[in-house]
């Protein structure tokens, strides 16, 4: 095979860069719907909530959903609804800072780790993997020990618990990318790591990358939200959903309620961003095309 | 294969050497002197010096690494600073608490996931794979605490079928115990389920689309007997990836279940550690819980070889 011939098989076997856009899928749409209501309320928390979410009012006490209190009130007389807006701007910020930390390292680490020769490759994982025994919870729960509860600490460490779940699960997918033609077609034509890594790896692991920061995206507001209920997440008086949950756990035979919107809040943001992911997956995936 | 298998092993001692140093420089760190939290703060100098002395806290910190590894990995990992008993059988108790909990968890996630992330892959334009689909998705965005929560409050509050909380070990009532364990278990599996199902869809979608799987069609084989054939083992290696992350996941994710269902396992352990500021309960729980994972991190190392044999090839 001649240069010019293995450089048309890189050519003709590499992802389409030029990507036909395909209709919206259900996902996507309803995905992205929640995702914007979410950040759209998150927003509105700046500027407006029905009442202080953080007044304590015992004259107010256990009041059930209303005009005046539309999803009812706490035992300590604070309004649910604006608590729930409140704890939508720790939730997106939480998430969105952890998946970036975990991302922005753990991509790159999976690919170098896959792509680079034995030792070097062995040494990373055996570094991710000592990362991967620290699990984000239990790694929030020592930063809480250590530096005391708040978001700040809690973001952190969900975002480097995240990392070598990115990176093995990128680096799987890498080392089974190495092993496809066009890259040691990419190979013999003189191509450099750098390039295959950027032309040919990433692209066929984005799938993965996109499904894990999905689920990832879920995990930390799941994790903040474990971490809140068990007393290790943001402190009062700031909002947080799942600091509700916890407070509502001794009133569930007198307010159920009290569980149940926080709960959905929490369901309906990680529902939306799982939705996005899948949604975004079906539309950009050049293999899916295949098999419709 | 021996020779890459002693390389693993030594590769698993040296992450555990350096995961046990990094876990007690980190916690070597904690704000507080142990002893005087143990005495409280009317307590005089003399009995905090008395007390530092008694646990080693006055040692330097190499000679505390060493004696704390050298318990460990005698089985003696000494006294508590706070109730003064040992600790040891207290661990031991609580692990196996926490393993029944991680391990039905296991257990029912794959029973849930593994036919149903098949089956959502290989209909996945069709109205069942969608609402199999449907269904996964909310299950992914159900926390399993919630999930406790609300199980808690239909079937213990309201129905009356099952306990709310505690934890009866088998041996003393077998009846009592699996009574006990169905909420927890279920609050850990079902959730759990739904992600792997999330996975295990991913995988064997990538899977249909590859041109061996066509070809095999191709040939003649009906889908299902084509994806069973030549499709699932290559689908398994992603998974395998997933389980172990899984699994660590279930072993904090049962931190939290404890919690709620009041269950005396490694988790409630840890919380309550970390509460008193019990540091050298903390560095256990912490110790036992990363060598756990390591452990199946080394394992799943191994399995990967077995299930594709093209990785054997290493970096060639």
């Amino acid at each position: 095979m001649t240069v010019l011939d293995t450089e048309a098989a890189v050519a003709s076997a590499a992802p389409d860069d030029r990507r036909r856009r395909r209709p919206m899928t259900g996902s996507l749409l309803v995905g992205g719907f929640i995702v914007m209501v979410v950040f759209g309320l998150a927003l509105l928390s700046f500027v407006w909530t029905p009442h202080d979410p953080t007044l304590v009012n015992p004259s107010a006490r256990l009041e059930k959903p209303s005009l005046e209190y539309w999803f009812g009130t706490d035992k300590f007389g604070r309004d649910v609804f604006s608590q729930i807006l409140m704890g939508s701007r720790t939730t997106l910020f939480v998430g969105f800072v952890a998946v970036g930390v975990a991302a922005v390292v753990g991509v790159p680490l999976g690919i170098v780790a896959g792509m680079a020769p034995g030792w070097l490759g062995e040494l990373l994982m055996r570094g991710n993997d000592l990362l991967l025994a620290f699990p984000a919870l239990l790694l929030a729960i020592m930063f809480a020990a250590v530096y005391g509860a708040s978001t700040l600490v809690a973001m952190v460490a969900i975002g480097i618990a995240s990392i070598p779940h990115y990176a093995r699960l990128i680096r799987g997918g890498t080392l089974q990318v190495m092993k496809a033609e066009y890259v040691v077609a990419a190979r013999a034509a003189g191509r450099g790591p750098f390039s295959i890594g950027l032309r040919h790896v990433l692209p066929n692991v984005s799938s993965l990358v996109i499904v894990q920061a999905s689920v990832g995206f879920a995990i930390a507001v799941l994790a903040e939200a474990a971490l809140s209920f068990l007393g290790f997440g943001t402190p009062p008086p700031t909002p947080s959903w799942g600091r509700m949950l916890q407070e509502s756990q001794e009133m569930l035979s007198v307010a159920p309620r009290l569980a149940v919107f926080p709960g959905i809040a929490i369901a309906v943001v990680v529902l939306g961003f799982n939705l996005l992911g899948d949604g975004l997956r079906d539309r950009f995936d050049p293999k899916l095309e295949d098999h419709r | 294969m021996i020779v890459r298998l002693v390389k693993r092993i030594a590769v698993l001692l040296v992450s555990l050497v350096v995961s046990s140093v990094l876990v007690f420089a980190f916690m070597a760190v904690l704000p507080g002197d142990p002893a005087r939290v143990a005495l409280g703060t009317s307590a005089s100098e003399t009995a905090v010096a008395q007390l530092r002395e008694q646990f080693g806290l006055d040692r330097p910190f190499v000679a505390q690494y060493l004696s704390w590894v050298h318990g460990l990995v005698t089985f003696d990992p000494g006294t508590s600073y706070i109730s003064h008993t040992e600790i040891g059988p207290q661990l031991a108790d609580r692990l196996q608490v926490t393993l029944w909990l991680v391990g039905a968890g296991m257990v029912l996630a794959c029973i849930l996931a593994v036919p149903m992330g098949i089956l959502m892959a290989v209909r996945h334009r069709r109205p069942s794979g969608l609402i199999l689909s449907a269904l996964s998705q909310a299950g992914v965005a159900v926390p399993a605490f919630l999930a406790g929560i609300l199980l808690i409050t239909v079937f213990a509050v309201g129905l009356g079928w099952l306990p709310a909380n505690g934890w009866t070990p088998p041996a003393q009532d077998p009846v009592l115990f699996l009574k006990q364990l169905v909420l927890p278990v279920l609050s850990l599996g079902m959730v759990q389920g739904a992600v792997l199902t999330r996975y295990i869809r991913s995988a064997v979608l990538d899977v249909l689309r590859e041109d061996y799987l066509r070809t095999a069609r191709a040939k003649g084989l009906r889908p299902m007997r084509a994806l069973v054939r030549h499709g699932l083992r290559n689908a398994a290696v992603p998974v395998v990836t997933v389980l172990a992350l899984q699994l660590a996941t279930l072993l904090v994710g049962a931190v939290v279940i404890e919690r709620v269902f009041v269950i005396p396992g490694l988790g409630s352990l840890l919380l309550d550690s970390v509460s008193n500021r019990d540091l050298i309960v903390v560095q256990d729980v912490v110790m036992i819980i990363a060598m756990a994972v390591l452990l199946v991190n080394f394992l799943v190392d191994t399995i990967y070889l077995m299930i594709d044999p093209r990785l054997r090839g290493g970096s060639s």
